[in-house]
């Protein structure tokens, strides 16, 4: 029983293995508002070509991604509209707030600015920087790997499973 | 019945779809919008909303000094910050009544035009990818990263560049931008070749684009259109032409000019003015090698900038068209009101006649050749 | 050459000019609110002047000038700039003002023209009529200072969302907003 709900040597090689999947294929779904996209633009792009994380396909659609990649600002008009598109990922998924303005506002300390998008969804890595370079998303990517591997995917679901839930 | 062939038959079936689009899609640039009526594949009307990037930049100026302005002038049009920066500190010039020195004024050309270049890049980009050819912006990009190299040697950022200061420009060029631009001039030629051959001759891209969205001179004219759209249509201005600023009655270059202002004569005008602005460059480098080393690179210019009362407006030909700033000033360091006037804010609201009665696909495309930045589109 | 131009404009409008001013080489003629769209016209079809492309328009709020100018200016020496600045007298002008940037395509000149808009009566006439450039400016102006065009085809919000209370560029609005929120219901 240990085995299937506790930390045992089954489930841990069974969430590693998930773990493995998940962190070689970020989906990143590219929410580029303002200028930190056209660096996100040249991350995607030939030169610093993001595809070698894994993070190959850049999804438009929210239904099929896994890194909701927020770059540039976020207005108090496009709010509800950023967490729409956040609701509508499906789990499990994960949030990189690029750039000073999606991290908390940045220069914009203005009536129609948004400080910072984690006022409306949860961020998972923050990079600084107005634009930060593509190397720095890199990195924040490589930091959701991280955090990917640190995750138990299938305990929850496994002790539902056995105790008949 | 018939509403499955309802497919630009020229008959309509009254039956109208209501399409939104954006503002978070692929096509829309970040931040667009357009509310679309469809008969079929027709576009009826289609409504754009703007606003979703609507920062408060009009606002902010009026609270920071003249020179803390500059940093947020390059976060407008964020393709080419440096045309932001010069037109910016063009009009505060003016205002304050201050001459330039002739070596700042030709680094400001050369770099002002490599920002051109690298916006149009982007742009042909874009409007490839839009359209299904994604080969060319990887083509272009490539380039592109060899610009911005040069902009982050010269000052640190490669997107947003704070170039040059009130009354001048901070640095010299670096000493090896001889080699540097040695060897990034043939490379962009052939970029812009290798792009050229790859689309301008295709069959579809052809079908794409050519016809796609047409507009008439006096239309553009009326809808205030300014830029590579204008040039589109037929009508040859340019500001560094008809309104030399800077040097540029210095140099000698060609202006472009289609015939139809469809999305291909926008696409055309680009890739020709790319060329156009490398010749600019040479001549201004050519010059730049003549003045002596030491040659003042700043105006004198007052530690606390405090112009005197009045309204001004100054405008150059950024790479959208006439990017101009209305500056008033209350004797104050901080201005009292600044307007921006960005180019692709006249163009867009041209949309719904350019559109009416394209194909739904055609708006995309028409959308893409007009270069909206929403940076500058909604300040 | 701006002479020759506010000789020009004078002599196209007449009467109509209630002021006018020229600063670094920028001439600005201040006319009467109601009479806009003739000034205009007048300018466009003046076959000297020819004023036949609208470069932009927008407004101005003058609030904090007037409570400026109304404080008795305290610092000497050097501010002689500030000194020029012209006290009002008599009744306080007209709070806000629209700026009509003109240009000509044919000579290249640029004119600006200004009318002065009352707080009580915050209504200008539209010139869209003249120039559909002016159909978003206007829409801009009636957002940010909520100063409003009789005669616009379609006078909604352009930047801020329909139901933003507030004019966000008129001097009394703070710079970071009253804490409007933005709440969208989904059906």
């Amino acid at each position: 029983m240990e085995a299937y709900t506790g930390s045992g040597w089954l489930l841990t090689k069974l969430e590693q293995l998930v773990n493995w999947g998940r962190k070689r294929s970020p989906w990143p779904l590219p929410y580029g508002t303002a200028c930190c996209g056209i660096e996100l633009m040249c991350a995607l792009a030939s030169g610093y070509d993001m595809a070698r994380f894994g993070a190959e396909r850049p999804s438009f659609s929210p239904r099929q991604a896994d890194v909701l990649i927020e770059a540039g600002t976020i207005t108090k008009k496009m709010a509800p509209i950023l967490r729409r598109i956040y609701d509508q990922m499906a789990e499990p998924k994960w949030v990189i707030a690029m750039g000073a303005c999606a991290c908390s506002g940045g220069v914009f300390r203005t009536y129609s600015t948004l400080q910072g998008i984690d006022l409306v969804i949860p961020v998972d890595v923050y990079v600084p920087g107005c634009p930060p370079r593509p190397e720095g998303l890199l990195y924040a990517l490589l930091k959701i790997m991280d955090k990917i591997d640190t995750e138990h995917p299938l305990r929850g679901e496994i002790a539902g499973l056995v105790e008949g839930k | 019945m018939a509403n499955e062939y309802a497919v630009n038959t020229g008959h309509s079936t009254g039956d109208y779809v209501t399409i939104n689009i954006g503002p978070s899609h692929p096509a829309m640039h970040g931040t667009l919008r357009v509310i679309a009526q469809t008969d079929g594949e027709t576009v009826v009307k289609a409504d754009p909303e703007i606003g979703y990037l609507h920062r408060g930049v009009e606002k902010l100026g009026e609270h920071l000094t003249y020179h803390q302005f500059i940093p947020i002038t390059d976060r407008l049009n964020y393709c080419s910050a440096i045309a932001n920066n010069v037109s910016y500190e063009m009009a505060v010039e003016k205002l304050m009544g201050i001459e330039v020195p002739e070596k700042a004024q030709l680094i400001r050309v050369i770099m002002t035009e490599l920002a051109r270049i690298a916006d149009h890049q982007v742009l042909v980009g874009i409007l490839g990818v839009d359209l299904g050819a994604f080969t060319p912006f990887f083509y272009l990009i490539i380039q592109r990263e060899e610009i911005y190299e040069i902009f982050e040697w010269y000052n640190g950022a490669r997107l947003t560049n704070t170039f040059g200061r009130i009354g001048g420009v901070e640095a010299d060029l670096p000493d090896d931008f001889d080699a540097r631009w040695r060897e990034l001039k043939p490379n962009l030629l052939k970029a812009i070749d290798e792009t050229d051959k790859l689309l301008t001759h295709n069959r579809i891209w052809m079908d794409r684009t050519i016809g796609v969205t047409a507009f008439s001179p006096e239309d553009a004219l009326a809808w205030g259109f300014t830029g590579p759209c204008l040039r589109a249509c037929g009508v040859k201005r340019d500001l560094r032409k008809d309104e030399p600023y800077g040097l540029y009655d210095r140099f000698t270059f060609d202006v472009p000019v289609g015939k139809n202002g469809d999305v291909f004569d926008r696409y055309m005008i680009r890739m020709r003015e790319m060329e156009e602005s490398i010749k600019i460059i040479d001549q201004a480098y050519a010059m730049y090698r003549e003045m002596a080393p030491d040659a003042p690179l700043m105006a004198k210019v007052p530690k606390t900038i405090k112009p005197p009362v009045g309204e001004v407006y100054h405008a150059i030909e950024s790479p959208n068209g006439e990017l101009g700033f209305f500056i008033k000033s209350d004797g104050s360091e901080k201005p009292y009101r600044i307007k921006i006037r960005p180019p692709c804010y006249m163009i867009y609201q041209a949309f719904p006649e350019l559109v009416k009665g394209e194909m739904i696909a055609d708006l995309i495309a028409c959308l893409s050749s007009l270069n909206i930045i929403a940076g500058e589109l909604d300040r | 050459m701006t002479m020759d131009l506010l000789k020009g404009v004078s002599n196209c409008l007449g009467p109509l000019v209630i002021a006018s001013s020229e600063f670094r080489g920028d001439v600005t003629v201040e006319v009467p609110k109601a009479r806009i769209t003739e000034v205009l016209v007048r300018l466009r079809d003046d076959p000297a002047l020819a004023f036949d492309f609208l470069v932009d328009l927008f407004g101005v709020d003058n609030l904090d000038l007037y409570k400026k100018a109304a404080k008795p200016e305290k610092k000497t020496g050097g501010e002689g700039d500030a000194a020029e600045e012209p006290k009002p007298e008599g009744p306080p002008p007209p709070r806000f003002e629209v700026n009509y940037l003109l240009l000509s395509l044919s000579t290249n000149r640029r004119l600006q023209v200004k009318v002065r808009v009352p707080e009580d009566d915050l209504s200008v006439p539209s010139v869209t009529g003249l120039w559909k450039a002016a159909t978003w400016p206007e829409r801009e102006t009636y957002d940010m200072f909520g100063i409003r065009f009789p005669g616009h085809p379609d006078l909604r919000r352009l930047l801020m969302w329909d139901e933003f209370p507030g004019h966000p560029l008129r001097k009394d609005y703070p710079l970071e907003g009253r804490g409007e929120v933005r709440i969208l219901r989904y059906e």
